[in-house]
């Protein structure tokens, strides 16, 4: 572990889903026909699959039947208008809300309607708008909580004296994997502050390096660039793509156009609950009904 | 690197110097005490345990609601419900057996099961933690302050269900149990300090402590006093030891995470409403413990229980208690609980009992012929505040929740943190330091003076 880079995930590197998603699609085919067919047109590097996400409060429709694909390996951006549905997405998605109708599938699984930490325990991570750091808590504690199930998390082997000592070991584990992750993304100098000291930017930074202490395989940030500063945004999208050579799969949603234009290979564009179009950044930017759908002028539907 | 070069300076500093700040504090309280207290000539052996009794409950209890509150933020305001299963349950288990329909529902007459009282302990516990399980399943996917709103009259229908004639006895295999009704439960098990030192095999320790009591005071009740006093001093101390383990470990770090945001420590993989059921079980449990420790009332000759000893203020007391000490430190919450006791809850009654005896002519005779309107006519008469002040003097012990009040909102304007709140303590079961760093030193260590490894 000599090297301060982040170890990627054995999935993503593979550019596979996991052995048993065979069976999965077994399963699928004999239980609907549309999941068959998608799973029949669908290389297998698409960990993540939306299809006909719809969200209803009350008889408001946030999400009408949105559906799109994250490739492996891709850095996507997710843009739209204020309104279009892209954080409604993200939480149906992420499972901290429950869509009305449509499926979400990640490695080849339905998971729409798994609890938020279930599906984190999948490999499927989120950040949030606002930075949702744990305050009063230091940084090096914020991230020592990220890795997932620690030994040290069941109530007995962290309090009964013949098991405390594996604890303890797996403990030391998690505080280099800590330390790494805190060099790789220079916040080592504030590891011993509390994390609500911390300005807006390195809060932001801070998220990032928890959440990929939980090892997931894909990453789906919301809007990570609000409120960061040029010089400290510059930093974050130098570590995004740094994080997609190893191997990590990101869907960003962000407002800046620019932004997403210039760093992501594909773009999703999402107006009034639902995909607009979906393509590289050249062919999103060729699509009128884009700066249409952003001005404010009529869609077809 | 200044700030890691801090970091194991200041672990180290705080792990040795938590236990001696406790101690410290004690000591003072307890000189404070004797002194004053030989000085108004009160018993020192009755003065001491008696302190000590109140500071070993309001401590445990303080630590007990710090897992809740200081450490998951769950805003349990029943905490005397809790307390008041664990005894109640602890009395069924383990008070004598009375045949059916033997007693009926004549006050003290129920009976228990008649297992040993250790074991009424733990049914106790297990009780409130059941309990406490019960509260969880629907209560703790509300917010904060509704939780509050469950807890405190989930304790207010326990309290007045006791009371029910209905479930005053009942037969259970030929037994008559139950609780007592409006007339309470005798708690007649037995000297309890005797009985818990036999359940530790020290039986021998008890007997000799009874013979030394009667030699030097001529009263063997002095032998329970004491042993009751050391009882609860071990279960301070084993209150203190558990919590402190289970928060500096990764189970802690969870449950500190849930109190700062609960929907990101979800989103990070976390089974936040298993960690929260989990953590109001035991704390609850450990509530119910207290309970019986509480009521038992060792050395104070056959204690009882009643449905009015479980109105809410003990919660409030016990809550004054934490905030004194600093939510979210279990070193806090210790020094909070034998502040409260010394100061807030037993210092009026004890001051009050010094002056009294102090000056006992002039202000017992002072206290028996003036009302508060005669105290309050000089200051209109001649502003002469004299007679006002000697009259507050001897009323100190009915100024006792004033002064709570007081207390309460000095510390909510300067010091809302408490003693030792918003103090950082790295839930970790290791020191957090960088650790290339610290295999260094060790490195470094084992080369100067390897020789113990072998």
């Amino acid at each position: 572990m000599s090297d301060t880079d982040i170890d990627p995930p054995e999935e993503a590197v593979q550019a596979n889903v996991p052995e048993d998603a065979d069976v999965d699609y077994e399963e699928a085919e004999t239980q609907d026909s549309a999941a068959e067919e998608a799973a029949k047109h669908v290389p297998e590097a698409i960990p993540l699959q939306v299809e006909n996400l719809t969200k209803r409060f009350g008889g408001l429709t946030a999400v009408d039947g949105a559906s799109f694909e994250v490739e492996q390996g891709s850095l996507t951006g997710l843009i739209g208008p204020n309104g279009a549905g892209k954080s409604t997405t993200f939480n149906c998605v992420t499972g901290v809300l429950e869509p009305t109708a449509g499926t979400v599938r990640f490695n080849g699984e339905n998971i729409t309607g798994l609890a938020p930490h279930q599906i984190a325990d999948r490999g499927l991570a989120r950040t949030f708008q606002i930075a949702r750091e744990l305050g009063e808590m230091t940084v090096l504690e914020n991230l020592m909580l990220a890795p997932m199930h620690q030994r040290g998390e069941s109530l007995w082997r962290s309090v009964l004296p013949f098991t405390r000592g594996s604890v303890v070991e797996e403990e030391e584990e998690v505080l280099e994997d800590v330390w790494e992750t805190l060099d790789f993304f220079d916040i080592d100098h504030l590891a011993d502050e509390y994390a609500g000291n911390l300005s807006g930017g390195q809060r932001k930074l801070l998220e990032l390096a928890r959440v990929l202490l939980t090892d997931p395989d894909v990453l789906l940030l919301d809007e990570p660039f609000a409120g960061v500063n040029p010089s400290l945004e510059e930093r974050l999208l130098e570590h995004l793509h740094e994080l997609r050579e190893q191997g990590y799969t990101f869907l960003i949603v962000e407002h800046d156009m620019d932004l997403i234009m210039d760093n992501c290979e594909r773009v999703i564009v999402m107006h009034q609950g639902s995909v607009l179009t979906e393509g590289t950044p050249e062919d999103v930017k060729a699509d009128e009904r884009v700066l249409e759908a952003y001005l404010g002028g009529e869609v077809e539907t | 690197m200044s700030v890691s070069d801090r970091v194991p300076d200041r672990v180290s500093a705080v792990g040795s110097s938590d236990p001696a700040k406790i101690i410290g504090l004690l000591a003072v309280i307890y000189a404070v005490y004797l002194v004053l207290g030989s000085v108004a000539g009160i018993d020192p052996v009755s003065n001491m345990t008696s302190l000590t009794r109140w500071i070993g409950l309001f401590a445990i209890a303080a630590l007990a609601l710090n897992l809740h509150w200081g450490y998951t933020g769950l805003f349990n305001i029943g905490v005397i419900g809790f307390m008041g299963i664990g005894v109640y349950v602890a009395a069924i288990v383990s008070k004598d057996p009375v045949a059916a329909g033997g007693g009926g529902a004549v006050g003290g007459a129920t009976g228990g099961l008649g297992l040993p009282l250790p074991i009424g302990m733990l049914a106790g516990a297990v009780a409130a933690a059941l309990f406490g399980l019960l509260v969880a399943l629907p209560a703790l996917r509300l917010r904060a302050d509704y939780l509050a709103i469950v807890t405190v009259a989930v304790s207010e229908i326990f309290r007045l269900s006791v009371r029910n004639g209905n479930i005053a006895s009942f037969d259970v295999g030929g037994l008559s149990v139950g609780f007592g009704g409006g007339d309470g439960l005798q708690l007649d098990w037995g000297s309890e300090v005797e009985l818990l030192f036999d359940a530790l095999l020290l039986g021998g320790v008890y007997d000799s402590l009874t013979v030394a009591a009667e030699q030097v005071t001529g009263s063997p009740v002095t032998a329970d006093r004491i042993g009751y006093a050391l009882i609860l001093l071990a279960f301070m101390i084993g209150y203190y030891a558990l919590l402190q383990r289970m928060g500096n470990s990764p189970f802690g770090r969870v449950l500190k995470a849930i109190r700062e945001d609960e929907e990101a420590t979800n989103s990070l993989g976390k089974d936040t409403d298993r960690f929260k059921i989990v953590v109001f079980m035991i704390g609850c449990g450990l509530m119910g413990l207290l309970g019986v420790l509480w009521f038992m009332n060792a050395g104070g000759g056959g204690g009882s229980i009643n449905s009015t000893q479980f109105r809410p203020d003990t919660t409030f007391y016990i809550w004054v208690a934490l905030i004194i000490g600093g939510a979210g430190s279990n070193t806090g919450s210790v020094m909070g609980g034998a502040l409260f006791a010394a100061v807030l809850y037993r210092g009026p009654r004890f001051l009050q009992s010094v002056i009294d005896k102090l000056t006992e002519t002039d202000l017992g005779r002072f206290a028996r012929q003036t009302g508060f309107g005669e105290a309050m006519a000089p200051i209109a008469g001649s502003f002469d505040v004299i007679p006002l002040l000697l009259y507050t003097v001897t009323k100190l012990q009915s100024l006792q929740l004033l002064i709570m009040g007081l207390v309460i909102i000095y510390l909510m304007h300067n010091r809302p943190q408490g003693l030792l709140g918003h103090r950082k303590e790295q839930a970790a079961a290791i020191s957090l330091s960088r650790p290339d760093r610290r295999s260094d030193g060790d490195r470094a260590v084992a080369a100067d003076g390897g020789v113990e490894d072998e």
